[in-house]
């Protein structure tokens, strides 16, 4: 089986050993799929390979569109290198159970508040992650916003007086 | 990462027992003995920098509780600009931890935008980062064009790069003006806003608004510059170089000020790339990472300009590092206004853009372009890209997700304030309450950057 492979020397240093890695361009940018399991490894010699600042983590919730339903998607820069790199980590979702991936804090602690937003607005755990609070919403929050369904404006509205009716 | 935490724990362990106690003044007053530290500055600027990459939070206590005063500063101290909430454990006068909470101005612009179609998703991210409107409009507007992949004739680059270079001396101008009233010197303050003042005059004739200006939209700019715009553009840069030296004057080299800012806040280099902090705070500690030369956007690769860089990443050079950013924002301005191209400021791609009032009366083909704009907006091809501009406090990007709609899947914005927000802790670790003031301000966080 071959899959398509880039053709600089970063990127292929990144992606050696790693056989379910699958590398893609989007929009002239480059991406790598990476399954839960190989996540830390590939995020390990991508940061060995110059990739030394972890600049944004975030997720996409694709409910009804396809399985799985969440992508995590971090996104690299090199500074010595001027160039970027975005991992995308699909994510299962089980019903009534968190979905989860392994924290990226040990190689970029500025993964940190990123992944707390994460967890605040998808509810994906990250395991390993030193702090995982709600950082956006308030602590006593029921679900998590950014959900595909979670619906515009479901929060009720009280008011002081009236009977409501 | 257990492993890794208790292994920073025993190297600060090792560090504190291997140096000598620092020496206490012990005050007696009502409420009990408070403790406070008789030599400061170079034992001080030693421990900073000779902190690990971690962040103190999460090291265990090596006080009891007595001696720990919790203090909340905020959410509405008025040096937090805005609704900023900080936890700061004391021991005594000395800085522990330090934790912010934020989210109290969250309002769910992300979930916002995945309503608005992309014509008006402008309006909604202009209203992120209050200061630097136009930056958020053009990250918006960079990644709906990637994602669409059309090209945008020259003059809608050249007015993007000059209304965004102007903003970046606008936003600069207010982090100068709270920085100095945060540590006391209110004249700045005033001198700031005043010269913020002409260059919100300009985006006010060339907009119609002063802020959240929709100005910037996929395809191009809403409008062409008005006339006599390059003599408002004229009167800006004739104005300013005087007004910054005036500001040098002021606090260059003001003994109160550098008493106030140097070796305050430091975070070193190592420490910044870790936590992934980026613009000013960036540069001060010395690394020359700017987005507009390592990924250019809008051709600002053609303009002749400089990234000013500090050395010590405290929270003097992060405040020179901003004032040569005016100069250099000055720089492009200058270059940009004498060499404006002619010809179309939007796309004339009629499927983004809409046709000009006037064809709507002549054309049947423009009309039905008109309300196809803007009743369903335009449909953007299946795809997701991660788009990043500069903005004044940093890395502002935009990862965007569209399934082939009129709408986003996903919009997310990699807010810089929000990032930079976790070098806090790291550079109030062990520093005096006095400074966190004067730390969180060459942050120059923006809460509705923070929060979205």
């Amino acid at each position: 089986m071959s899959r398509p492979l880039p053709d600089d020397e970063i990127l292929r240093g990144v992606l050696e050993g790693f056989d379910n890695v699958e590398w893609h361009q989007s929009r002239g940018q480059d991406v790598l799929e990476v399954r839960p399991d190989d996540l830390l490894a590939v995020a390990g010699a991508a940061r060995s390979a110059g990739f030394e600042m972890c600049v944004d983590v975030t997720a996409t919730d694709h409910l009804g569109r396809r399985e799985p339903r969440f992508d995590v998607v971090a996104n690299l820069l090199s500074i010595e290198h001027r160039r970027r790199l975005r991992i995308i980590v699909p994510v299962e979702f089980v019903e009534d159970q968190p979905p989860s991936v392994s924290s990226l804090t040990p190689i970029w602690p500025g993964a940190n508040y990123f992944e707390r937003e994460v967890y605040d607005m998808f509810g994906i755990v990250f395991e390993g992650h030193p702090d995982l609070t709600r950082i956006l919403m308030p602590d006593d929050w029921v679900g998590h916003p950014l959900r595909k369904d979670f619906a515009v404006g479901a929060v009720p509205v009280y008011f002081k007086e009236g009977d409501g009716a | 990462m257990t492993d890794d935490r208790t292994d920073q724990a025993e190297a600060r362990d090792v560090w504190i027992s291997g140096t000598e106690e620092p020496e206490w003044l012990v005050h007696a007053t009502d409420e009990g003995a408070q403790k406070m530290r008789h030599v400061e500055t170079a034992e001080r600027l030693a421990e900073q920098l000779g902190t690990v990459v971690g962040d103190d939070f999460l090291l265990e206590e090596t006080i009891g509780d007595d001696d720990l005063m919790i203090v909340n500063m905020g959410p509405q101290h008025p040096s937090t600009h805005g609704v900023l909430r900080l936890h700061v454990e004391l021991e005594g006068e000395i800085v522990r931890r330090v934790q912010p909470i934020i989210g109290y101005l969250h309002t769910g612009m992300e979930k916002t935008a995945e309503t608005l179609p992309f014509m008006l998703g402008g309006t909604n991210v202009t209203r992120m980062d209050y200061l630097a409107p136009l930056h958020n409009e053009l990250c918006f507007a960079l990644a709906v064009e990637q994602l669409l992949g059309i090209d945008l004739p020259p003059r809608a680059e050249a007015i993007r790069v000059l209304m965004t270079e102007l903003n970046r001396i606008s936003s600069h101008l207010v982090a100068l003006a709270t920085n100095g009233m945060d540590i006391g010197a209110l004249s700045m303050m005033l001198y700031g806003f005043r010269e913020r003042e002409g260059i919100l005059a300009f985006f006010e004739k060339v907009t119609g608004l002063r802020m959240n200006h929709n100005y910037i939209r996929p395809g191009g700019v809403a409008a062409d510059l008005p006339d006599g715009w390059e003599d408002d553009v004229e009167g800006i840069l004739d104005v300013m170089p005087g007004r910054l030296r005036e500001y040098d004057d002021l606090l260059k080299e003001n003994a109160i000020w550098k008493g106030r800012t140097k070796h305050v806040g430091i975070l070193t280099a190592e420490e910044a790339v870790a936590w992934s902090i980026t613009g000013p705070i960036l540069r001060s500690t010395g690394i020359a990472h700017d987005l507009r030369k390592a990924h250019p956007y809008s051709g600002i690769d053609r303009y002749d300009f400089d990234v000013p860089v500090g050395t010590n990443g405290d929270v003097y050079d992060r405040y020179r590092v901003r004032v040569d950013e005016i100069w250099e924002s000055l720089k492009i301005v200058r270059q940009v206004a004498e060499a404006m191209p002619r010809g179309d400021y939007k796309t004339d791609d009629r499927k983004i853009s809409p046709p000009p009032r006037q064809r709507i009366d002549e054309s049947m083909e423009a009309l039905i372009h008109h309300f196809k704009i803007h009743t369903e907006g335009f449909r953007v091809p299946e795809g997701e890209v991660y788009v990043a501009v500069e903005s004044p406090r940093g890395e502002l990007g935009c990862y965007l997700v569209s399934d082939g709609g009129s709408q986003p899947l996903r919009m997310h914005t990699r807010a810089p304030s929000f990032a930079n927000l976790q070098s806090v802790p790291i550079m109030l670790a062990d520093s005096l309450l006095a400074d966190t003031i004067a730390a969180l301000a060459s942050v120059d966080p923006v809460m509705g950057d923070v929060d979205r």
